[in-house]
Order: C-alpha cells, then sequence, then structure tokens
C-alpha cells in the first residue's frame, strides 16, 4: 500500500500491461520507420527551395500541424485508411502526423550546413545529388540526430491516441483494468510509470549518443 | 617574336543583377592559357561575383562567356563537366568537414572522375606532398590551422586537374603568419604554368606573380595592364586612390 492506494491487482493484471506494452512499442517501431522515411524524405527534398515543391511540402507540414492528432486518426481510420487493419491504420494516422515534424528537422539540419560545402562540392565538378550525398548529408545526420531522438519520444507519448481506435496498446489496456478492478486511479498510475520508463531511458541513451556525437568535434 | 596567344577564356560585356542591384555593369576580359590574372577593388565592386560568374555558380545576367571559343551559356552545356575545369580557391576554405584531409582530395577524382581509390589515393598522396601537407592526410579539417587547410584546399583543387583556378581572397582570412605559406604555393602554380584569376589584397603577389592586373569598381574593369605599371603609374583617379590605401 502506497498512500492507501491497492497495488495487488498487478498479481491478476500485469500480462494486461505486458501486452498492451508491446503493441505501444510495435506502434512506435513502426511508425518511427515510417515517418523517418517519409519525413527524411520530405525534408531534403524541401531542403534544395525547389520554388513550387517547397510550396506544397510546406502547405502539407502546416495543414497536419494544424489539426489535432485525434481528429487525424478518426479521419484517417474511418475514412482514408479505412480498408487497412486497425494497427496499420494507427501506425499511417502516427506516422503522417510525425512524418511533417521530422521533416522540419531534416530541413533545418540540412541548411544549417554551410553553404561553401555545396559550392566547393559543385566547383569539383560534383552533381547536385553528388553533392548532397557525399557531403551535405553525412554532416546534416549529425545535426540531425537528437531532434530525430526527441520525435522519438513523442511518439511513443503520442501512440496513446491511438486507444481512441480501440487499439489495445498501453492507454487503452489501463482502462480496461479499470474497469475490471473498479480502482479509479492505480491502473492509470502503473502506465503513467511506464510510460515514463521508457520515454526517460530514451532521453538518457540520447544524451549518451549526442555526446559521443560530440566528442568527434 | 610573340608567343601565339592561345585564349581559354572570353568575357564579353558581361552583367549580373541580384535582383534590383545590377553587380557586375559589362565585363570584357580575355584570358591565355598560363596567364596570371590579378583581379583588386574595393569591397563590394563585384570581384567574387565576377569569379563566380566564371564557373558558374552564378548565371550571367547578359553577356557571354566563351570557354575555348564556345558559349558556356547556351543550351545543352554539362555544366558539371564545365565545372570540373575550372578549380575554386576560397577564403574560407570550405574543406569537406565530414572528410578526412586524404578524402578531401580523392573525393572529386574519385566520384567525378570515376578513377580508382589506390590510384587517386596515390595521386592525392603526391599532391599532398606537393603543398608539404602528406603526414597530415588521416587529419580532418577541424584539426588543421587556416594555412594548412588553404593547402589541402589547393590540393583538392589541383586533383581535378583544372585549366583554370580561380582564388577569391585564398589568403584574406588567414593570420599573418601563416599568408606566406599558401602564396608560395600559388607562386610555384604560376611557375608551373597554371592559369589563374586571383582577387587578392597582396600588392607584392600581384606586382610579382601577376601577369595583368585588372581593378574593378562599382562593376566596372576601371583600369588593367601590366601589375608594375598600373601600381606603379595608375591612370584613374579611382585607382590612384585605392592603390594609396593598400600601400
Ligand atoms: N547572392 C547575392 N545576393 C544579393 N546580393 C549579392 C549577392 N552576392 C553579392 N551580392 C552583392 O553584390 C555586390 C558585390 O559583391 P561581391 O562579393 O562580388 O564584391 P567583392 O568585390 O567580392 O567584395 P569583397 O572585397 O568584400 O569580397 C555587393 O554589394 C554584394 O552585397
Ligand atoms: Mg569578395
Amino acid at each position: 500500500m502506497i498512500l492507501g492506494m491497492d497495488f495487488t491487482f498487478l498479481n491478476k493484471y500485469w500480462f494486461y500491461y505486458a501486452n498492451g506494452l508491446k503493441l505501444t512499442l510495435q506502434l512506435a517501431f513502426w511508425t518511427l520507420i515510417l515517418a523517418s522515411i517519409i519525413g527524411i524524405a520530405m525534408g531534403m527534398v524541401r531542403a534544395q527551395n525547389y520554388k513550387f515543391i517547397s510550396l506544397i511540402i510546406d502547405g502539407f507540414i502546416n495543414f497536419i500541424r494544424g489539426i489535432p492528432i485525434m481528429v487525424q486518426v478518426f479521419i484517417v481510420y474511418y475514412g482514408i485508411a479505412s480498408q487497412l487493419p486497425q494497427f496499420w491504420a494507427a501506425v499511417a494516422s502516427l506516422s503522417v502526423n510525425s512524418s511533417v515534424y521530422i521533416a522540419e528537422h531534416t530541413r533545418a539540419g540540412m541548411q544549417a550546413v554551410n553553404k561553401g560545402q555545396m559550392e566547393a562540392a559543385r566547383c569539383i565538378g560534383m552533381s547536385k545529388l553528388e553533392a548532397n550525398w557525399y557531403i551535405i548529408i553525412p554532416q546534416a545526420i549529425k545535426n540531425i540526430l537528437p531532434s530525430l531522438c526527441n520525435e522519438f519520444i513523442l511518439l511513443i507519448k503520442n501512440t496513446s491516441i491511438v486507444s481512441v481506435i480501440a487499439l489495445h496498446e498501453l492507454t487503452y489496456t489501463s482502462n480496461s483494468v479499470r474497469a475490471n478492478t473498479f480502482l479509479a486511479y492505480e491502473p492509470l498510475i502503473v502506465t503513467a510509470v511506464i510510460y515514463f520508463v521508457i520515454t526517460y531511458t530514451i532521453k538518457k541513451l540520447v544524451g549518451i549518443l549526442e555526446r559521443r556525437l560530440h566528442a568527434h568535434d | 617574336m610573340t608567343k601565339e596567344k592561345d585564349v581559354i577564356i572570353q568575357v564579353k560585356g558581361l552583367k549580373k543583377s541580384f535582383g534590383s542591384l545590377e553587380v557586375l555593369k559589362g565585363l570584357d576580359v580575355e584570358i591565355d592559357r598560363g596567364e596570371v590574372v590579378v583581379v583588386i577593388g574595393p569591397s563590394g565592386s563585384g570581384k567574387s561575383t565576377f569569379l563566380r560568374c566564371l564557373n558558374l555558380l552564378e548565371s550571367p545576367t547578359a553577356g557571354d562567356i566563351l570557354f575555348h571559343g564556345k558559349s558556356i551559356l547556351g543550351k545543352g552545356l554539362n555544366l558539371d563537366e564545365y565545372r570540373e575545369k575550372f578549380g575554386m580557391v576560397f577564403q574560407l576554405f570550405n574543406l569537406f568537414e565530414n572528410l578526412s584531409v586524404l578524402d578531401n582530395v580523392t573525393i572529386g577524382p574519385r566520384k567525378v572522375k570515376k578513377i580508382p581509390k589506390e590510384e587517386a589515393e596515390k595521386q592525392a598522396m603526391g599532391l599532398l606532398k606537393r603543398v608539404g601537407l602528406d603526414n597530415k592526410a588521416d587529419a580532418y579539417p577541424s584539426q588543421l590551422s587556416g594555412g594548412q587547410k588553404q593547402r589541402v584546399a589547393i590540393a583538392r583543387t589541383l586533383a581535378m586537374e583544372p585549366e583554370v583556378i580561380l582564388f577569391d581572397e585564398a589568403t584574406s582570412a588567414l593570420d599573418p603568419e601563416m599568408v606566406g605559406e599558401v602564396l608560395q604555393i600559388m607562386r610555384q602554380l604560376a611557375e608551373d604554368g597554371m592559369t589563374m584569376v586571383v582577387v587578392t589584397h597582396e600588392m607584392g603577389f600581384a606586382r610579382e606573380v601577376g601577369d595583368r592586373l585588372i581593378f574593378m569598381d562599382g562593376g566596372y574593369i576601371v583600369e588593367e595592364g601590366d601589375p608594375k605599371n598600373v601600381i606603379a603609374n595608375p591612370q584613374h583617379q579611382r585607382t590612384k586612390n585605392f592603390l594609396s590605401k593598400m600601400l
């Protein structure tokens, strides 16, 4: 008993959490992959400053950012991706949402590379594509990686949203446990602790990674 | 008897505007093979823009540039192949920060000229030796002094075997004690017969190494001629004013 709360229900319900956590991590994993591919590609193209394409990408980014993520999930689930299994509909909507933020980080990371690097590459006869591939992107990765990791943390927290389409991830699970045990708070506290442990661990890992990257400078 | 001239570059009525700002207002220049053309002029006179138009980092607004008698502004020209023929050495070096010194020098030959790695590295080591930095092959740019960076940048340029090298204030960002080592290499290149267009504030270099001096002001070529003559005996008031501040 902590502060008058009773956690003995865990003896019987821990596997609810285990299953919920498993689904949450699967959602986060696939979303990370998909969102990174879409977001990085979008950001790289955006960084080239082609007028028309930039306009479209910026429009898309602003559009997605302007809509609450729960509304996005509903629209994808009931509309655009209604043919997809529930899990993949959730991954799709979470990916689109994250990808626009990743795109922004990528664009900023590419554009933060000194302009002289591109000019020097052009001057030895590289095409824009070659210059990006051999010179700009390797330097941009260093700029992008930390914010990409932070995006991953946000994304794990965002997965809780898809409980609204009855996907049995961690947040949905804790509600089931509440219903079964008639306990109001305790199941939520457990959920909160699990989320915190995951995100805090990743945050720490990111810190180590960043120090490694800067050790090279 | 005069040697027959071999004109590499002809610039005709070259103009360049950025928006409504006209920076180059009609330049006419011919550059011969093996010639060292030194360009001087006050800040903002368009020296860098002129160099950057030569290798098409900027596209001219009007006029024409002929390379071996052919316009480089027409359609159908492969820009990347053209740029390969022009080396450029920048004020701030612009070494590739993600690559070692050796890779900085080999990446052009390997990826652009498709020369095998081993051969490119052998050539690069030779060039690094020539600029006195073969012992730094594995270092990264961030570990080099300004003078060393610029020497690597010159080696990187030479690795592409360009026909012309453009120097845009290659020594302006260097500490005074490092200026000499870079000028020495440029002097050597000139003696070896490299065609060079050199924007500089180093009047000693201009006088001793330059075959021709161009004084630019306000987007025009105000005066040009033999460096020794122009420096000793400038014809235009603007040249006089500028030189009196330089010397
Ligand atoms: N990309 C650009 N966009 C707008 N204006 C530019 C651009 N590049 C140069 N200019 C302007 O063109 C003019 C000439 O610049 P340029 O760099 O050619 O002069 P410069 O003679 O090389 O001067 P400095 O000795 O200071 O290097 C300046 O007024 C500059 O502000
Ligand atoms: Mg300049």
